[in-house]
């Protein structure tokens, strides 16, 4: 009974905290504040992953507002729910923009919420900072893609492969979407013109949420026993990565044997599997929760800290919202002001240190320079970073691999043109894409 | 202690300068044990993958009983060196340190230890030299495991050491397990005699498995024409026994399918098919049949680890009773108000899975949950060419056992008889004196208690997540409808034929293509016999 009461106090008093806190954002509302919107999805099947970065802005806003917020105003943060339902995700957008007058979002995992939102985005002429890994082929002067693009990700991990694990036989494997198809066929391209024979290829696409991966793992076994060293290539969409791995330690097969690398698990996937029969299989990203810079350090414990979980993992996308933010600080600080404009002519050429110990610049093609990272991973879930490229990678939006965008320039400084044609010399603007 | 570190060290960089002068260089002034590999283990200490891999190697020959010990160590992340002085330490199981060259136990931990490395070139370095370190043990199980381990690093350097354990093997199994190995490094051995090659071709069409097909593969084109021909002739051969295998793997993957469907449309048999609900929350008591298991495992994992084995035992009927009582309250709630209004009961259930899915999402949080697997659950064994799993064929078995418990239950029961009663006919049942209402709830909480159970072995094979019914509400009313609606014989013929079906065109169509021709399947099936495979016949179907 006294326990029971000093919990209904403690609940209270958490009440009362509560009520102030409302109260103070409440004066701070008062006062004039610059607001930013974050749309990422807290629920439905995206939510796994989106959570995390919702989190994350969280954070970040809250960090620059005990630095005194930017142009001398507090930040304010708008969140916003898709609910992992695309055309929703576009409402969301409008309603950020015209109802709450955000300055800029941060927001979308998937491609097709980005594609979902864009016409929003321009017809409204608002900002969005995207912080996922995708498949390429796009500049929008209203957004700013913080993510890699297939050659800052796939094509190193492949020829990582190829050098040091002297792979010869490729299997690309996928989640059947658009960020694996273009991914794939970009690497099928880029394989063939490093001599790689087709009959040295398997692709392969599954479901959403594949759970039955018996067969497709047979017959990556079949596949792999001609002779020549194999490797998977996977662009596997989050949840179907569990099964997929579960099945591949079942068969027995081990990263010795056929490793796989993927682009699409983290450390906070792997936070829901047992790792010990997934040790040795890789990943490719910008950055790794396990590289040890000063700036890493103090990020992760001031997530932990803001998380009030001591065992809270940062990954890849977050790191692309932190240096997203901070590059809009900047920019809003030296064009001084929101205006969407005057930001988006501000962003290219801004410089901000990245989380691994290099210095990231956003490119006139709204893409950031990143290092590579290959890390295999450890029975901790964390990753032992085996290889990274010697410096950053400037983004390409355009594959080279790919007939029809190999010509395409994307530059939004001299040309203001996110698709131009080099040799027909005409900016092809937005009726094409 | 510091002179006999001090001597540690020289003999640990003087091994390294020996190193590059050759192996088997013999120091003096060093108990003889510790002289020979001392070399190789200042090898750990230079913290490259190519050093850790040339140490490994050099061990793989050592006869010294330490080396076993090093290569262990490095597999599991126990070998640890100190960065200033290169000396090498085994980190013990039980948490001691022990210097690596001597074995002696180091009482004072130097701090700043650092862990020497992995990656997968030295995780097969390791294998390789594990499996020729391995050779010689006295258990014959780990020699066939010592045999497998030479078969696939095809490491000549330990010919001599295969050719020694040859010689002194009494067991036949294990003989033969070593020959295979031996007969692997002659064929990729170039120099060696064409006649011995050949026959090692023959040995390894034997083995007769893809490892075998992979190693005949690899016997270069310009190899001479005989061993070609021999090479061709063994890819031909074992190609025709695995076809055959093939296609018994393709059925065992379909019934293995097949169960998993069972298991998730089981429930809905009852929900559904016997008391005709639209249930659209069934995937979500699927879901909470696998969260009790996550709990359930939780607290053993915290307060009796000793119980783990048990986990799933313990969460069986936990689960359904947790989901039983959910179906209960949902049906004395929410939809006995509905029954007889097919589309409102389907957008109702519809906005209960959407509750149950955010609740679990609040609660728990929207990451994947890691259920383990115990441990008499992990694992495959071989029969002929067909690797079967433990956890699929445990899944198998235990789907048949729910489905027949569950015939007994309505068949032989005086609950399954009074549900049978109010399916056919309510008013006459009630008539009679059952209490219809009641009965309903009960039937309502059986088949979701069912559907309880069917999560928590689903939990072993899927990820336990807020959308794991999501996945599998679809395949479920599929089995169902397609089996015949009121037809616990018919769920169970649908699920293995689809499951079958399935599996047998994935090969050739993809799992995308497979999906697709199975629904336009169902649906042309259903065209011609609106009522599935099995109908029921009777009152029932005509009001």
């Amino acid at each position: 009974m006294l326990e029971f009461l000093g919990r209904t106090t403690k609940g209270i008093g958490a009440l009362a905290a509560a009520a102030a806190l409302a109260a103070s954002i409440g004066a701070a509302n008062a006062q004039e504040t610059i607001k930013v919107g974050i749309l990422h999805s807290l629920s439905g099947t995206m939510a796994i992953s989106e959570t995390t970065l919702k989190n994350a802005m969280l954070m970040l806003i809250d960090e620059q507002n005990k630095k005194g917020g930017v142009l001398g105003k507090k930040l304010e943060a708008v969140v916003v729910d898709p609910a992992s339902n695309w055309p929703l995700f576009a409402e969301k957008a409008r309603e950020l923009i015209t109802k709450d007058k955000v300055a800029v979002v941060f927001g979308c995992w998937t491609s097709v919420s980005r594609k979902s939102v864009l016409p929003v985005f321009k017809e409204l002429n608002s900002i969005l900072f995207y912080p996922v890994q995708y498949e390429g082929e796009e500049s929008e002067r209203n957004v700013f893609y913080t993510g890699a693009a297939p050659n800052q990700q796939a094509i190193p991990a492949v020829d990582y492969l190829a050098k040091e694990e002297k792979v010869e036989r490729w299997v690309l494997a996928g989640t059947d979407y658009v960020y694996p198809r273009t991914t794939n066929k970009i690497l099928e391209a880029y394989l063939k013109s490093k001599g790689v024979k087709s009959e040295d290829i398997m692709i392969n696409y599954t479901p959403f949420g594949q759970s039955d991966w018996q067969t497709i793992v047979a017959d990556i076994k079949k596949f792999g026993s001609a002779g020549k060293k194999t490797a998977v290539v996977s662009t596997i969409n989050g949840d179907a990565n569990v099964p997929f791995y579960k099945e591949l330690a079942n068969q027995g097969i081990k990263a010795t044997d056929i490793p796989v690398v993927a682009f699409s698990v983290g450390e906070e996937e792997l936070a829901g599997i047992d790792t010990k029969p997934l040790v040795g299989h890789l990943a490719a990203w910008n950055y790794f929760m396990s590289i040890k810079t000063p700036e890493n350090d103090a990020f992760i414990k001031q997530w932990q800290t803001f998380m009030k979980n001591p065992k809270a993992v940062t990954n890849d996308p977050m790191e692309a919202h932190y240096i997203g933010f901070n590059m809009w600080v900047q920019a809003v600080t030296k064009a001084g002001s929101v205006d969407p404009d005057k930001v988006i002519d501000a962003l290219p050429g801004t410089k901000q240190p990245n989380l691994t110990g290099g210095v990231s610049e956003m490119l006139p093609n709204h893409h950031i320079t990143k290092p590579v990272f290959i890390g295999e991973i450890e029975d901790n879930g964390q990753f032992n970073v085996v290889w990274k490229t010697d410096n950053l990678i400037p983004g390409e939006a355009w594959s080279k691999q790919l007939e029809g965008s190999k010509d395409l320039v994307a530059d939004w400084v001299q040309l203001k043109c996110g698709n131009y044609d080099s040799v027909k010399k005409v900016c092809l603007g937005t009726a094409t894409k | 202690m510091t002179i006999s570190l001090m001597r540690l060290v020289l003999s640990a960089l003087l091994g390294l300068v020996l190193l590059g002068a050759g192996p088997g260089f013999v120091t003096e002034g060093r108990s003889q044990g510790a002289a020979d590999i001392a070399p190789a283990v200042a090898r750990f200490a230079a913290d490259s993958y190519s050093d850790t891999e040339a140490g490994l190697a050099a061990l793989a020959l050592s006869p010294n009983p330490q080396a076993a010990a090093i290569v262990d160590a490095v597999g599991d992340g126990r070998l640890m060196f100190d960065p200033a002085t290169k000396t090498v330490y085994v980190k013990t199981k039980a948490g001691g340190l022990t210097d690596a060259a001597t074995g002696a136990a180091v009482t004072t931990a130097p701090a700043d230890l650092k862990t020497v490395r992995l990656n997968n070139r030295v995780r097969r370095a390791v294998e390789a030299a594990a499996g020729a370190l391995a050779l010689a043990s006295p258990d014959a199980a780990k020699r066939i495991d010592a045999a497998g381990a030479v078969f696939k690093s095809r490491d000549v350097a330990a010919l001599p050491a295969l050719d020694a354990a040859i010689a002194r093997e009494r067991d036949t199994d294990v003989k033969a397990a070593l020959a295979q190995a031996r007969a692997a490094i002659i064929l990729t051995k170039v120099d060696a005699p064409e006649a011995e090659r050949i026959a090692a071709t023959k040995l390894i069409v034997d083995r007769g498995d893809q490892e075998a097909l992979a190693l005949l593969a690899g016997v270069p084109a310009d190899a001479s024409p005989a061993l070609r021909t021999a090479a061709d002739a063994g890819i031909e051969k074992i190609n025709r026994s695995l076809a055959f295998w093939n296609v018994a793997q393709n059925i065992w993957y379909g019934l293995s399918l097949g169960s998993v469907l069972l298991l998730a449309a089981i429930g809905l048999a009852i929900t559904f098919g016997v008391m005709g609900v639209i249930n659209m929350a069934h995937g979500e008591m699927v879901m909470l049949g696998a969260y009790t298991t996550f709990v359930v495992q939780e607290l053993i994992r915290t307060k009796a680890p000793y119980l783990f084995d048990w986990s799933l035992a313990i969460a069986l009927p936990l689960a359904f009773l947790f989901t039983g009582l959910v179906g209960i309250v949902i049906e004395r709630t929410v939809i006995r108000f509905l029954y007889g209004r097919p589309l409102e009961t389907l957008l109702a259930t519809w906005g209960i899975s959407l509750m149950l899915q955010q609740a679990t999402r609040t609660i728990f949080g929207p990451t994947n949950k890691e259920v383990g697997a115990p441990s008499w659950m992990s694992g495959a064994f071989q029969l002929g060419q067909l690797s079967i799993t433990y956890n699929r064929l445990c899944i198998i078995i235990f789907a048949l056992g729910v489905f027949f418990a569950l015939l007994v239950v309505l068949k032989r029961t005086s609950l399954g008889l009074y549900v049978r009663a109010v399916t056919q006919n309510r008013r006459m049942a009630g008539a009679m004196g059952i209490r219809t209402g009641r009965i309903d709830a009960l039937t309502f909480g059986l088949g979701s208690g069912i559907a309880g159970i069917a999560g928590v072995a689903l939990s072993q094979i899927d990820n336990v997540s807020p959308n794991l019914g999501q996945g599998y509400i679809i395949d479920s009313f599929m089995v169902v409808v397609f089996g015949g609606v009121g037809n616990l014989w018919g769920t169970l013929v649908a699920a293995f034929s689809l499951g079958i079906a399935n599996k047998l065109l994935e090969p050739f169509a993809g799992a995308v293509l497979a999906k697709i021709a199975l629904l336009v399947f169902i649906i042309l099936f259903i065209q011609k016999r609106p009522r599935g495979l099995f109908a029921l016949k009777g009152r029932a179907v005509e009001s």
